[in-house]
């Protein structure tokens, strides 16, 4: 491929504390030649010239937990949809969750995910395998085995180890081999029943309640444990207040794990399920605005690492269904950035906080070589419009379901293009 | 949200009774002055009118009952009305599939009315977006049972010929039951002071958001209140521990004439039904006609159905 540069762009990578006017030169094998406000158009006279009118040029998101729902789920998502999905939201590397039908725990699955990823898929994968055999929280996946065929991280999803001394196993033969885990944090017996948060709306509704103690205390448990078995420890997403003075207890005291947040929890609360809408029904629940602001600070304080989009195709079938029976989830991949921008527009986030939640970040808790425009990294770009002003309409959005938990929401600001290692894959 | 669907949503809330969360005080006391008209109707020998003739009600219930549905049946047929009732098993379908494909079936049939019974809160809520018709919500979950709550109302205004400036007593299960929470909805609208009273395992979360007092001593609850509202313990809804024992309940919130003695001298007692006796409340005191309004509650429940159907049955 021919050399690029992208000029009159407004780069942000707090991978490398960059934040200036400038330009971006990819070399001829998509990898970032030169950046920055010394890098002139002269300094390649045979690259094609790319003007990226003054638009906020970032490294490509890294989105740390999204389902594809291949193998077995196509109807709701497959490669090519939640890359054209992911593309379209600035996305270009996608962690991908492994309850999948059959699940991902053994390593003839691996082979047949990553072959299938790479016909079908546009974007980078990194897969998760399952964090026990069958998401059944008994026994431990061959962690040593699947890394090595290129898994990037262990996950039950939506699951939690319930069992203590299961968990304590898993996280002691974890340590000493490097992988990582990344747990859902949630106590079976306590959120049992539950739906949504518990509280007024739950009362009003009618519908059983999730306490915020069910996540407390496995969080509690989890970090007692790596107290002793110190691994590569992630709480894959929490959702309130509670849970955030554990984690800041643990992290002043040293402890060193990483957390991430729904971007659903950062800018819905649990009003917004009004009268009932299922879209709205997520693991772990909404919860109150004190909790949302709450994790937004949570955000600005260094104690949540990344934002995901916690992508989660459903059929109409699925939440067309009474409240309590209905589906959990709601896709977001492609609405990630544009919704996360909404707590720079009104002031809570700077700018360049919420970019690093979504880039380097992410990259870092993964050990991979992504979520920066450093020399030599991959040409994986996001370049948006931080003010073009939209109305989310599910109907238009490139993922296969078109559940998103923000329909009709006026947003500001649009991705505009989108390289993957050098080439301009989506353009609005 | 986009505007089209707000408006939308404010012509459902009137076009169906999915909940008293969902009714004006208007509505309200619109549907309890129809009712007025019906209770001398069914007490005397001729009790069929034609106001509905030639419409079809259909009773669909999800959920076993007894009073509820012979009491819209009942309600349905004295106004003339063709009724049909369908008890949909869940053991034989796969649930939720049978409530939208049910929806879409009877749909087809022109029904110009369906009342509707659900294990699952917002069962009618779906239920509503679905068909062409009006919907009457028969109980769903643990949300809410609009016409117990008005028949509560219409009983006690009856009786002591209002409802503002009473102290209403709700004591028992509240956490399962959607009873306790249309009647706080009703009678705060109508101007009581509701006491809610229980243990505290049985206590919903944030309970005074509702507009209550709660307590959990029937003496502190009970005092000065002119109704006593009593809640069956609902056992088949309760998975794990919530109280010691059956014994132990009846010890401290069991209605017994003692424990009666806190509320106002002329207090009256009201119960929903299907009684425990020994349990929620002394056998002899549920039955003694002085106090207690249990049967009337029945009685009134035909008149208070026949309004909601008369006046959304469009």
């Amino acid at each position: 491929m021919k050399e690029k540069i992208l000029i009159n762009a407004h780069i942000i990578d707090p991978s490398q504390g960059m934040d200036e006017k400038g330009s971006v030169l990819v070399d001829d094998k998509g990898k970032i030649k030169s950046i920055g406000k010394n890098v002139k158009k002269t300094d390649a006279p045979s690259a094609e010239v790319i003007d990226i009118k003054n638009y906020i040029v970032i490294p490509g998101i890294v989105d740390m937990k999204a389902f594809v729902g291949e193998p077995g789920f196509e109807y709701k998502e497959n490669f090519r949809t939640l890359s054209q999905a992911a593309l379209a939201g600035g996305v270009t590397s996608v962690v991908t969750m492994p309850n999948t039908k059959p699940i991902i725990d053994n390593v003839s699955m691996v082979d047949f995910i990553i072959r299938r990823g790479r016909d079908k898929a546009s974007i980078n994968l990194f897969p998760c395998a399952s964090l026990t055999r069958e998401i059944s929280g008994k026994e431990m996946s061959e962690f040593g085995l699947l890394s090595a065929k290129g898994i990037i991280g262990f996950t039950d999803v939506i699951k939690t180890v319930q069992n203590t001394e299961t968990m304590a196993r898993i996280m002691d033969y974890a340590s000493d081999i490097g992988v990582l885990i990344m747990q859902h944090v949630e106590d079976y017996e306590l959120s049992k029943n539950g739906c949504i948060n518990e509280g007024e709306v739950s009362t009003r509704l009618g519908l059983g309640g999730i306490s915020y103690i069910a996540e407390k205390i496995i969080i509690e448990r989890d970090l007692s444990l790596l107290n002793e078995f110190p691994c590569r420890y992630h709480v894959n997403q929490i959702s309130s207040k509670e849970s955030l003075s554990v984690i800041k207890r643990n992290k002043e005291k040293g402890l060193k794990f990483s957390v991430g947040v729904s971007i659903n929890n950062l800018s819905l609360n649990e009003n917004d399920i009004g009268d009932f809408k299922t879209f709205l029904k997520l693991s772990p629940p909404l919860r109150l605005e004190d909790d949302r602001i709450a994790l937004v600070e949570g955000i600005k304080s260094g104690l949540i690492d990344v934002i995901v989009s916690d992508h989660t195709p459903e059929d109409e079938e699925g939440k067309r269904l009474p409240f309590a029976q209905a589906a959990t989830g709601a896709v977001g991949i492609e609405t990630l950035l544009p919704l996360a921008l909404e707590m720079h527009h009104n002031e809570s986030l700077p700018l360049a906080k919420i970019i690093e939640t979504l880039t380097i970040n992410p990259a870092n808790i993964l050990k991979i070589n992504k979520g920066s425009l450093k020399k030599g990294s991959d040409a994986d770009i996001c370049v948006f419009d931080l003010d073009e002003p939209w109305m989310v309409n599910g109907d238009d959005l490139k993922s296969k379901s078109k559940n998103t938990s923000i329909e009709s929401r006026k947003l500001q600001g649009k991705v505009q293009m989108t390289f993957l290692a050098g080439e301009l894959v989506f353009k609005s | 949200m986009a505007v089209q669907k707000k408006t939308s949503a404010i012509k459902s809330s009137s076009y169906h009774l999915l909940g008293i969360q969902n009714l004006s005080i208007l509505e309200a006391k619109k549907i309890l002055e129809e009712a007025k008209t019906f209770i001398s109707l069914n007490r005397s020998p001729s009790k069929k009118l034609d106001i509905l003739r030639g419409k079809t009600q259909i009773n669909l219930f999800f959920e076993p009952s007894t009073r509820t549905q012979s009491s819209f049946d009942l309600a349905g047929k004295r106004l003339g009305a063709d009724v049909m009732t369908m008890n949909v098993s869940n053991s034989a379908l796969k649930k939720g599939e049978t409530l939208m494909d049910t929806a879409m079936t009877l749909n087809a049939m022109h029904p110009d009315i369906i009342v509707i019974r659900h294990q699952d809160s917002g069962a009618p809520n779906l239920l509503s977006q679905k068909v062409n018709c009006a919907v009457v919500n028969a109980g769903d979950g643990q949300r809410e049972h609009p016409t117990q709550a008005l028949l509560d109302a219409l009983t006690i205004i009856n009786r002591k010929g209002k409802i503002e400036g009473l102290k209403i007593a709700i004591c028992g299960d509240i956490l399962h039951s959607r009873v306790a929470r249309s009647n706080i909805y009703l009678m705060n609208m109508l101007g009581a002071e509701v006491n809610v009273i229980g243990p505290k395992t049985l206590m919903p979360s944030s309970i005074e958001r509702l507009g209550v007092k709660s307590f959990t001593d029937m003496k502190k609850g009970l005092d000065k209140c002119d109704i006593v509202m009593m809640l069956r313990l609902q056992n088949e809804r309760m998975q794990g521990t919530f109280l010691p024992s059956k014994r132990e309940y009846y010890e401290f919130f069991g209605l017994t004439p003692e424990k009666l003695k806190f509320a106002s001298k002329d207090a009256l007692i009201m119960h929903p039904g299907p009684m425990n006796r020994g349990v929620e409340i002394d056998t002899k005191l549920a039955d003694d006609i002085n106090v207690s309004l249990v049967k009337e509650q029945v009685e009134l429940g035909v008149a208070v159905r026949m309004a909601c159907l008369k006046i959304y049955c469009k």
